[in-house]
């Protein structure tokens, strides 16, 4: 330090070193301050500019039929989001936004301009990442992308009744998309993120609410059968020229729904162009009058109240019947006929006699435990219970009418399920459309066993010859059914020209394993009998349903040159 | 190891005296630089283009650092007054040719780079102001004391006009702290500083809005904490987060979140502070200190009077940037644009800075070779 002081004049060095020292120890404290007595105030100063609560999406279940097969699936999508006050600041970047965003620069300014005091406004939502990306290459200060999710039904219009549809909430408005809502939402989670000055999420801090993505809801429909029931229904309804149609096709040991369509339909992709009267899911929430498909339940009542025996005879000439004020007919004279060309042929007139001749409280027992009055209990949302008056409120003209399926109503659905009875030994099965349901409900007996299978016996006999339903034959198979023609009910009566044409059918007839009923909404081609219009529907679904699930087939066909020698000697 | 008779020495010994420097002085920087490269790959988001551009910086501040210490000090000497006014002609260049680069005229084109003749003045200024005091013999006069303030006032007010308020000051700086190491009489730095205090109402009127608007800031950043005061909000926030430790390399959240502002250049203090606490802190001023100390002990040892006040100058200039960098940083001065001496991510001022380091080095050679 002698030196120093020698070489540099005066005191200068001690002042300069005093001084700086002096600089640095302010330094010093300085940082103590900041690092040591307000570190916690600072770090959370810290923490309120970068760590964020995000919601964390949660995408919807997905939708599969009986084997897995999706039929409703969320893919995730982009949604631009603004606040309008910091656009407002921004004008001359609008014109840009607008092209990211593929919208008319006029629109997008008028939707700002419009909402310019609020804070949130929605640009464009449901974007493909593609175009996502556009905006978010923006980085445009007060324009976000949120995540969202998008509803998407691979198989379009085949399944759109019965899946229903989301709006673009998320949220199930039609459907079992309704019906199962709450099991198929996602739940969103929440967690706290680092984010920095540009609003990027960087990573995850902790998660406050993990998210719940919804369940996956099995349905009970086959995605090929449904498919083949869609086609073939379409293709009825187009050839006759009808105002729509439904279809049920149920597993007759199970009560499982393996298909279900209506026309006319919908696309559930295009949400925009959903027309409730198209998206109404005909099956379940609408009912009719069911006409002769009721005969089989006539004819079971009669000979579970005893009141005719299986090989008893019915006198229906001259072919027409007074019952009060009221004249039944059929279409012609049958004459003396027994149970099975009752059946067979549909003779209005023989299954009056039977309705009047059993008594009430067991015809209404029979029809009452087919199901009719009462809900399937799919959950469907609108499902209709029908109508089916109490036995001890019915006049003889109404009970007249019940006999030929005039007098109560049901829906398609209802009609299919009631014919499980003659599948299982006389056990109505309940109807099931989603395969996890646990809600597992009880048979309920609607007729004895042994008139079951006789009733079923004289079913086949409407596909054979003589029947109304030849048109539902199917090679290799025994088929047995009962076809329906009923007129609509219009303002102040039943009108005459304008039919319900029906047909519900099993096959095959030795051992059910499927129950189908096809009603045809007005057809306007000329046709109209149930036989013509509604079988050759069953019959198409059917035969395929039939191979598709390999069904042993029960009636061997005849050989050939036999069957010509026959036809040759019948001629 | 250097042998008891003094001529044989161990091979780096050999080295640094054959090419004049002073080993003490180059550990210390190389530490420092070394620091400032790590801290610089935190702060610019771990970006290789960053540091591969400081990498060039630094190997050009080095080689010129390497060629300045073999000059000689007479040359040294000889060339002052040429130097300062060929940055005087250059400034005055600038103000009618120059390019103009946010918002601010200071960079001459001249081709190949560009280049900023304030930078020169940083040294031009001391240099000469220790030329023209060391001309003059014992203690010196008034008139000489005028002079050299007129001969420091020319450069700060052409370099205040461009407007570039922080390099005026340090070369202003430069110049005084070779007034005041000339031995200047205590009433004339009681006088000046009276002079100044009047002076600032004048300054005030000739600063632009803008750094009013920062030193306005310096009393009350929350006032604006989203404009003027940001800058300095964020800082005083990343330093506090960093606490006693700090948050690690690299770990940093404020600055690699870019919450806060120029966190490569001038606030890179806010960045080390945050990763490095207040331990690192303390070590990095100590450097700092070690630097400055050296620095001043070879101008005490120079051989004569210009070496002296240049060394001092330089060493004390040193000091200045970074007790202004941090104070600032730290939210005790004003925001001026002065970077963090050999740490801020930058050009010029890095290659000045060993340019000036060279002198020293230099300057330390010299004096042990008349010792000897």
């Amino acid at each position: 330090m002698g030196a120093l002081k020698r070489q540099i004049s005066g005191g200068r060095l001690k002042v300069v070193i005093a001084v700086f020292a002096v600089a640095s120890a302010a330094l010093l404290l300085r940082a103590i301050d900041l690092q040591v007595l307000e570190r916690d105030f600072l770090t959370q100063q810290g923490e309120q500019r970068q760590v964020r609560t995000l919601t964390e999406f949660a995408h919807r279940g997905m939708i599969t039929d009986r084997h897995g097969e999706p039929l409703a699936i969320s893919a995730p999508v982009q949604t631009a989001w603004a606040n309008p006050q910091d656009l407002m600041g921004q004008r001359e970047r609008w014109d840009e936004l607008a092209a990211a965003l593929g919208v008319e620069p006029d629109w997008l300014a008028e939707r700002i301009e419009a909402r310019a005091g609020r804070e949130f406004i929605y640009l464009r939502r449901h974007m493909l990442p593609a175009q996502a990306e556009q905006v978010a290459a923006l980085r445009m200060q007060g324009v976000g992308l949120n995540r969202e999710f998008r509803r998407y039904y691979p198989h379009g219009e085949a399944t759109s009744h019965v899946l229903g549809y989301t709006n673009i909430d998320d949220q199930g408005q039609e459907g079992v998309e309704l019906a199962f809502d709450h099991w198929l939402s996602g739940h969103p989670g929440a967690k706290r993120v680092l984010r920095d000055r540009h609003g990027r999420t960087i990573r995850d801090v902790a998660s406050i609410r993990p998210a719940r993505d919804g369940n996956t809801l099995a349905l009970t429909l086959d995605q090929r059968l449904q498919y083949l029931a869609y086609r073939e229904l379409k293709t009825a309804v187009t050839e006759h020229n009808a105002r729509g149609g439904s279809a049920v096709l149920l597993d007759a040991r199970s009560g499982e729904v393996l298909a279900l369509v209506n026309q006319p339909g919908f696309n559930p992709n295009n949400r925009g162009a959903i027309r409730s009267d198209r998206a109404r899911n005909r099956a379940v929430t609408d009912t009719l009058e069911p006409g002769s498909v009721m005969k089989p339940f006539t004819v079971a009542a009669a000979l579970d109240a005893g009141v005719v025996d299986p090989n008893a005879t019915l006198e229906t000439g001259p072919g027409t019947m007074r019952v009060g004020r009221l004249t039944v007919r059929d279409l012609r004279d049958y004459g003396t006929i027994d149970l099975t060309t009752l059946i067979a042929r549909s003779s209005n007139v023989g299954a009056t006699q039977l309705a009047l001749d059993t008594p009430a409280d067991r015809f209404w027992q029979t029809l009452h435990q087919a199901g009719f009055g009462q809900a399937p209990g799919t959950h469907f949302p609108g499902e209709a219970t029908g109508r089916l008056r109490d036995f001890t409120t019915w006049r003889e003209v109404e009970q007249a009418t019940l006999g030929y399926g005039y007098g109560l109503s049901m829906s398609v659905l209802q009609m299919a399920a009631a014919y499980t009875a003659f599948a299982n030994a006389g056990e109505r099965i309940p109807v099931r459309l989603v395969r996890t349901a646990d809600d597992l409900r009880e048979p309920a007996r609607v007729m004895a066993p042994q008139t079951a299978r006789q009733v079923l016996a004289m079913m086949e006999h409407v596909i054979g010859t003589e029947g109304t339903a030849r048109q539902a034959a199917i090679d290799g198979y025994r088929v047995a059914g009962k076809t329906g023609t009923s007129r609509k009910s219009g303002a102040g009566g039943y009108t005459e020209d304008r039919y319900f044409s029906s047909f519900v059918g099993l096959a095959p007839a030795s051992d059910p394993r499927f129950v189908m009923a096809v009603v045809i909404d007005e057809p306007g081609a000329g046709v109209y009998y149930g036989g013509a219009v509604a079988a050759p529907v069953f019959q198409r679904v059917i035969s395929s349903a039939l191979r598709m699930f390999n069904v042993r087939p029960d009636a061997m066909p005849e050989i050939p040159v036999r069957l010509a020698a026959e036809r040759e000697g019948a001629t | 190891m250097i042998s008891v008779t003094g001529r044989e020495m161990s091979l780096g010994q050999w080295v640094l005296r054959g090419l004049r420097l002073d080993s003490v002085l180059l550990v210390l920087l190389s530490i420092l630089l070394l620091l400032g490269l790590a801290v610089l790959f935190s702060a610019s988001g771990e970006s290789l283009v960053v540091i591969e551009r400081q990498l060039m910086r630094i190997g050009l501040g080095v080689a010129a650092m390497l060629l300045i210490a073999q000059v000689s000090l007479h040359t040294l000497r000889a060339v002052s007054p040429w130097l300062f006014v060929a940055g005087v002609i250059l400034l005055l260049l600038v103000m009618w040719i120059g390019d103009v680069g946010k918002g601010a005229q200071r960079w001459l084109d001249l081709g190949f780079m560009r280049f900023q003749p304030s930078e020169i003045m940083k040294l031009a200024v001391p240099m000469m102001v220790a030329w023209y005091l060391s001309q003059r013999h014992g203690r010196p006069r008034f008139r000489d004391l005028l002079v050299a303030a007129v001969l420091i006032m020319i450069p700060v007010y052409l370099i205040m006009q461009q407007p570039d308020l922080g390099t005026s000051m340090l070369v202003g700086a430069a110049g005084f702290l070779v007034i005041f190491l000339a031995g200047l009489g205590w009433r004339w730095f009681v006088g000046l500083g009276l002079a100044a205090a009047a002076a600032i109402p004048i300054l005030w009127s000739q600063m632009l809005d803008y750094q009013r608007q920062r030193v306005l800031t310096l009393f009350n950043p929350e006032s604006d904490p989203l404009g003027a005061g940001y800058h300095i909000i964020q800082s005083k926030i990343a330093i506090g987060s960093g606490g006693l430790y700090g948050k690690g390399w690299l770990n940093g959240t404020q600055s690699q979140l870019e919450f806060l502002p120029e966190r490569s250049t001038d606030f890179i203090f806010a960045v080390y502070a945050e990763e490095f606490g207040f331990i690192g802190v303390a070590l990095l001023l100590l450097l700092y200190f070690a630097i400055v100390a050296r620095g001043l002990w070879i101008a005490a040892l120079a051989q004569d009077r210009y070496a002296r006040l240049l060394g001092g100058s330089i060493s004390l200039t040193f000091a200045v940037y970074m007790v202004v960098n941090i104070g600032m940083v730290t939210g005790l001065l004003p925001v001026v644009g002065v970077p963090l001496p050999l740490v801020s991510y930058g050009g010029t001022s890095l290659v000045t800075l060993m340019v000036a380091f060279g002198i020293l080095m230099s300057i330390a050679s010299q004096k042990r070779l008349v010792n000897r």
